[in-house]
C-alpha cells in the first residue's frame, strides 16, 4: 500500500534556519512500522533525511518522535494504526521539549542533565553483604516495571509542564528517582526525598496523564511521581504548597465531604504568603463577576459521616 | 589532538565494564561511542546471564563443560575455565551495583533454565536482562564520572611500528575530526549482524571493531561461526528470547508435533542453538513448516506467568507479528544473531597488535567456539570487559604515548572527501541489502562448497560497489548518510573474512554445517581459522584448539 509521510525537516547549516515539511510517498505493507517507512525513505529516496534509530525492537529508545502530534517510538508504531482514513499523510515531527539539531534528531543533553540530577545509582548502606542482598521477589517484580524504562524521552517530549517550565525534572528522571527510592537495598531516602520536595520536583507535575499515555513501555511515570509524593510527605516534608494542598484536600473531604474551594488556595499557599494571597485577588474578582465564586459558608454533605469512616479506615491501615 | 591513557571504543556492557574497572585503577579513561551508551545493543540481550554459584550446589566446571560441549569443542578450554570460574563474582557484583535480578522464595537470586545446560544457572531480570544490566553500568559510569564521547564515530586505529597508539574519530554532531592518542585502546564495539539480512541485530551492529582491527593488522578468528537463533520473528527478524523456551515453551511443526522430542530427546527445545536451528530448518525444508516458519507456543504457561516473566516477548509478538502469545502460538524461524568469531584476543583482552585490546562480541577469546550458549554472551562481556580494563590500566602505567600528530587523520579525511565527491551511483541501502540477503542465502544454517564459493564472489562484487556509494547529504551535522557509507566499508571486510574462513573448514562443526561434509572431523579440524589482511586480499592461517580437561566426544542433546 502507498503511504504518505509528511516529515518535518530542519537543516542547521541552511541560511534561513527555518524548519519545513516534506512529503514522501512510500510503498509499505500491512505489517510495516513507521520506522520501516522512514528507513525506506532514507535508503531509497532521500539519503539526507536524518533520524536516530537502532534496535527496531523497542528496547534501545533511540527513535522517539512525534507521530501525528503524539510522542511514540517509530519502531513499534504500526502504519495501519496511525494512517489517517481520509488519505492524508502521517505527520512526523521530532520529539518535543528538546532543542532540534537536525530533522528528527533532538539534543538530549537537557534530558541527561536531569537524569543525572537525581543521582541515579544505587546508594546502599555501609554494610556490604557477602553475596547478593536479600530482597523480596515482589519488590523486584514491582521495580522491574520502572526499570523497564528505556529512557527514550517520549514522556519528556509530551510533558505539558516542561512545555512551560523547563526547570521541572520531568517524568523520566522522576520515575528513575522512584526506582531507587523504592529499592529495598537503597538507603539514601532522606536525602533523595528532600531533593525531590524542592521546586522542580514531584510537586510540579500537574497530573495531566500525558506521560502515561505516550510511554511505550508501560512505565506509568505519573503514577510513580504520585507514589513519590506520598513518600515525600510520609518522610515529614509537609511544608510545600503541594503537600499543604494535598493535606487540605484530604482534611475538607474527611470533615465535610465537600471541597472548600474558597479556603483551599489559602491553605495551599499559606495565609501568610502575602504575595500569593495578593495574586489570588484578580481570580477572586473574576469568579465573583462570573457568578462562580464558591460559597462563603461551607456546608457538610449529608453523608459526611460515611466518608469520614472511609478515611479513618484507610488511615488506620497505613 | 587529545590524549587519554585508556580509550575504550563502544559503550555496551563490555565497554562500560572495562571503563569502570580501568577507572578504578586510577588511570585516565575515556569511552567513545557512536550512540549514547544506553542505546547500545547489549540492551537486546533478553534471557539472562549464566553463572554457577557454588553456594547453590552448582559447579563452575559443569558450566565450563556445558559451554565446551555447546561450542562443539572448538572453544579454547583455558579461556572457558576463566569465564566460568569468574562468573559468580561478576553476577554478584552487578547485583551489588543495583541490578534487580529476579529472586527465589528466600529473596536470593533466582535462576531459570537455558539452552544446552544441565542446571538452571541463568540469572535474569524478567526478559530484559541486557537492558537492566546496561543501565546499571551506565549509572555507575555516571557516578564514577568517567568521560564519554557520546555520538563520536571511530574512523580508524592509528598504528605505528606495529603498535596501536590511538584513534581517528569524528564528532557525529559537528563532523569535526579529531586525533586521539591512547596508550591502550580497547575495542568493545559489538557484533556484525548487519552483514546479514535479516538479522536480530540493531542497525548499529556493523562490525566496526572487527574491521578496524583487521585493517590495523590484528587477526580475525572463527569468523565462519555465525549463530542462527532458533526463535526470530518472520519478516523483521526481531528476536524472541530463549527465555521463552527456558520457561517451558514448545516448538511445533505444521502437524502440531513437538518435533524437538525426536531430535533431542533429553534437552528437547533446550538443546543448544545450532542444534535447534538445524532441526527447525530441516522441518521447514522437509515440508513441515508453516510459511517458512515453525511455531513457538507458550499458551500453557498462563497469562499471569507470561506477564511476569516474558512480558517484553509478549509485547514484541503483538507489535511485530500481530500475535498475542497468550492466545496463540507465534511463527518463528532461525535468524542470524551472533558472531562467535571476532578479533583474536587472549584472556586479558590482548590482541596481536600491542596496545590494542578487545572484549565482548567484537573479540574472539574463543569462549564460544562453534556455537555460543544462550546467556553466555552477557557473561563474556562482563568477565572479559573487566579483565581487559584492568590489564590495560596496569599496562599504561609503564608506557608512553607514541609519537603521533594530527596528520594521522589525513587518510580518513581523504576517504571522506572521496565518498562525498562520488557521483550519483550506488546507494548505501541497496548495496547493503544485496550483501545481507546474499550472505544469508549462501552462508545460512546449511552451506556447501558451491554456496560458499558464491558468497566469496558476492563479497568481491560488494567490495567493489561499496567504493562508489553516493552520499546525498553534504552537511557536517549528523551526516548519518556519510556514516552509513563508511560503515558499509567495515561490513564488507567482515563479510569477506566470514566467507573466506567458511570455505576453509572442510567439516561440519557448531554453526558451520555443510551438507556436503556433514560430519565433524576432530582429527583434522580441532583448529581455529585465522584471517589477516594482506595487500590485495587476505591470508589464512590455523591454530590448534586448546584442550585442558575435556576431550571431544560425540555431541548429543
Amino acid at each position: 500500500m502507498e503511504v504518505i509521510f509528511k516529515v518535518q525537516r530542519f537543516d542547521p547549516e541552511s541560511t534561513d534556519l527555518v524548519s519545513h515539511f516534506q512529503e514522501y510517498n512510500v510503498q509499505l505493507t500491512d505489517s510495516s512500522t513507521v520506522l520501516d517507512g522512514l528507513i525506506k525513505i532514507r535508503e531509497e529516496d532521500d539519503g539526507t533525511l536524518s533520524l536516530r534509530c537502532s534496535c527496531r525492537a523497542a528496547i534501545c529508545g533511540s527513535c522517539a518522535m512525534r507521530i501525528n502530534g503524539e510522542a511514540g517510538l517509530a519502531c513499534n508504531t504500526k502504519i495501519i494504526d496511525v494512517m489517517p482514513q481520509d488519505g492524508s499523510p502521517i505527520v512526523i515531527e521530532p520529539a518535543g521539549n528538546l532543542p532540534v539539531i537536525k530533522d528528527l534528531i533532538v539534543d538530549f543533553q537537557p534530558f541527561w542533565a536531569k537524569f543525572k540530577a537525581v543521582e541515579p545509582w544505587l546508594q546502599p548502606g555501609d554494610i556490604q553483604p557477602e553475596g547478593e542482598y536479600i530482597a523480596p521477589e515482589e519488590d523486584m517484580v514491582h521495580l522491574a516495571g520502572v526499570v523497564s524504562c528505556i529512557l527514550c524521552g517520549a514522556c519528556v517530549s509530551d510533558c505539558t509542564v516542561l512545555e512551560v517550565d523547563d526547570s521541572f525534572l520531568g517524568p523520566a528522571a522522576l520515575a528513575k528517582a522512584y526506582r531507587f527510592s523504592r529499592d529495598p537495598r537503597d538507603e539514601s531516602d532522606d536525602q533523595r526525598l528532600a531533593q525531590l520536595n524542592e521546586p522542580g520536583g514531584v510537586w510540579d507535575c500537574t497530573r495531566c496523564m500525558k506521560c502515561v499515555e505516550v510511554c511505550p513501555k508501560g512505565v506509568d511515570p505519573m503514577d510513580r511521581i504520585m507514589l513519590l509524593r506520598e513518600k515525600v510527605m510520609d518522610a515529614g516534608h509537609n511544608n510545600t504548597s503541594g503537600a499543604r494542598h494535598a493535606n487540605a484536600f484530604a482534611k475538607f473531604l474527611k470533615n465535610s465531604g465537600w471541597l472548600d474551594e474558597l479556603k483551599l488556595p489559602v491553605m495551599s499557599f499559606g495565609i501568610f504568603n502575602i504575595k500569593a494571597m495578593i495574586g489570588l485577588i484578580p481570580l477572586g474578582i473574576k469568579s465573583q463577576l462570573a457568578g462562580k465564586r464558591p460559597p462563603i459558608f461551607h456546608h457538610k454533605l449529608s453523608s459526611a459521616k460515611e466518608i469520614k469512616k472511609i478515611f479513618e479506615k484507610v488511615e488506620s491501615k497505613k | 589532538m587529545i590524549d587519554h591513557d585508556v580509550l575504550i571504543i563502544g559503550a555496551g556492557l563490555a565497554g562500560l565494564r572495562a571503563a569502570l574497572c580501568a577507572k578504578e585503577q586510577g588511570v585516565d579513561v575515556a569511552v567513545v561511542t557512536k550512540v549514547h551508551p544506553v542505546r547500545s545493543h547489549s540492551n537486546a540481550a533478553q534471557g539472562g546471564i549464566n553463572a554457577a554459584l557454588t553456594d547453590r550446589g552448582d559447579d563452575w566446571r559443569d558450566h565450563a563443560y556445558d559451554t565446551i560441549k555447546g561450542s562443539d569443542f572448538l572453544g579454547d578450554q583455558d579461556a572457558i575455565e576463566v569465564m566460568c570460574r569468574e562468573a559468580g563474582d561478576e553476577v554478584i557484583s552487578m547485583e551489588n551495583m543495583g541490578a534487580i535480578f529476579n529472586r527465589d522464595e528466600n529473596g536470593n537470586l533466582g535462576t531459570r533454565n537455558f539452552g544446552g545446560q544441565r542446571e538452571a544457572r541463568t540469572f535474569f531480570v524478567a526478559d530484559f536482562t541486557g537492558q537492566a544490566l546496561l543501565h546499571v553500568l551506565y549509572e555507575q559510569i555516571v557516578k564514577a564520572g568517567a568521560f564519554v564521547y557520546e555520538e563520536w564515530f571511530v574512523l580508524s586505529l592509528i598504528v605505528r611500528d606495529g603498535k596501536c597508539g590511538g584513534v581517528v574519530m569524528m564528532d557525529i554532531k559537528t563532523g569535526k575530526i579529531e586525533v586521539v592518542r591512547a596508550k591502550a585502546v580497547i575495542l568493545a564495539t559489538g557484533g556484525l549482524g548487519r552483514v546479514f539480512e535479516p538479522s536480530t541485530n540493531a542497525l548499529i551492529c556493523t562490525g566496526d571493531g572487527m574491521s578496524l582491527a583487521y585493517r590495523a593488522g590484528a587477526e580475525l578468528m572463527d569468523m565462519e561461526m555465525v549463530q542462527y537463533h532458533p526463535t526470530t520473528l518472520k519478516g523483521s527478524g526481531v528476536l524472541l528470547s530463549e527465555a521463552a523456551r527456558g520457561e517451558g515453551a514448545y516448538l511445533l511443526n505444521s502437524e502440531n508435533e513437538r518435533f524437538m522430542l525426536k531430535y533431542a530427546p533429553e534437552f528437547k527445545e533446550l538443546a543448544s542453538r545450532d542444534v535447534v536451528s538445524r532441526c527447525e530448518q530441516t522441518e521447514i525444508d522437509e515440508g513441515r513448516g508453516i510459511d517458512g516458519c515453525v511455531l513457538l507456543d507458550v499458551r500453557h504457561l498462563g497469562e499471569k506467568y507470561i506477564n511476569e516473566r516474558l512480558s517484553q516477548i509478549r509485547e514484541l509478538g503483538i507489535d511485530f507479528a500481530n500475535v498475542d502469545m497468550v492466545k496463540e502460538p507465534v511463527p518463528v524461524m532461525p535468524g542470524m544473531h551472533y558472531a562467535m568469531g571476532g578479533v583474536k584476543a587472549d584472556i586479558d583482552g590482548k590482541t596481536a597488535v600491542p596496545g590494542l585490546y578487545a572484549a565482548g562480541e567484537v573479540a574472539c577469546i574463543s569462549v564460544h567456539g562453534g556455537n555460543r550458549l544462550g546467556a553466555n554472551s552477557l557473561l563474556d562481556t562482563l568477565v572479559f570487559g573487566r579483565r581487559s580494563g584492568i590489564h590495560a590500566a596496569e599496562m599504561v602505567k609503564s608506557v608512553k604515548h607514541l609519537s603521533i600528530d594530527d596528520s594521522a587523520a589525513q587518510d580518513d579525511i581523504k576517504q571522506i572527501n572521496q565518498l562525498l565527491s562520488n557521483e550519483k551511483n550506488e546507494s548505501f541501502g541497496k548495496v547493503r541489502l544485496d550483501m545481507g540477503t546474499g550472505m544469508k542465502k549462501h552462508l545460512g544454517v546449511y552451506r556447501d562448497q558451491s554456496s560458499m564459493e558464491k558468497a566469496l564472489e558476492l563479497v568481491k562484487d560488494i567490495k567493489e560497489r561499496a567504493k562508489s556509494i553516493y552520499v546525498a547529504d553534504k552537511t557536517k551535522t549528523f551526516n548519518t548518510n556519510l556514516m552509513f557509507s563508511i560503515e558499509l566499508g567495515f561490513m564488507t571486510e567482515c563479510a569477506e573474512a566470514i566467507a573466506a574462513s567458511a570455505i576453509q573448514r572442510q567439516e561440519s562443526r557448531g554453526a558451520h554445517t555443510r551438507t556436503d561434509k556433514p560430519d565433524r572431523d576432530d582429527e583434522n579440524w580441532l583448529k581455529h581459522i585465522l584471517v589477516t589482511k594482506a595487500e590485495e586480499s587476505h591470508d589464512i592461517s590455523f591454530l590448534d584448539v586448546i584442550i585442558t580437561d575435556w576431550e571431544p566426544v560425540i555431541r548429543q542433546y
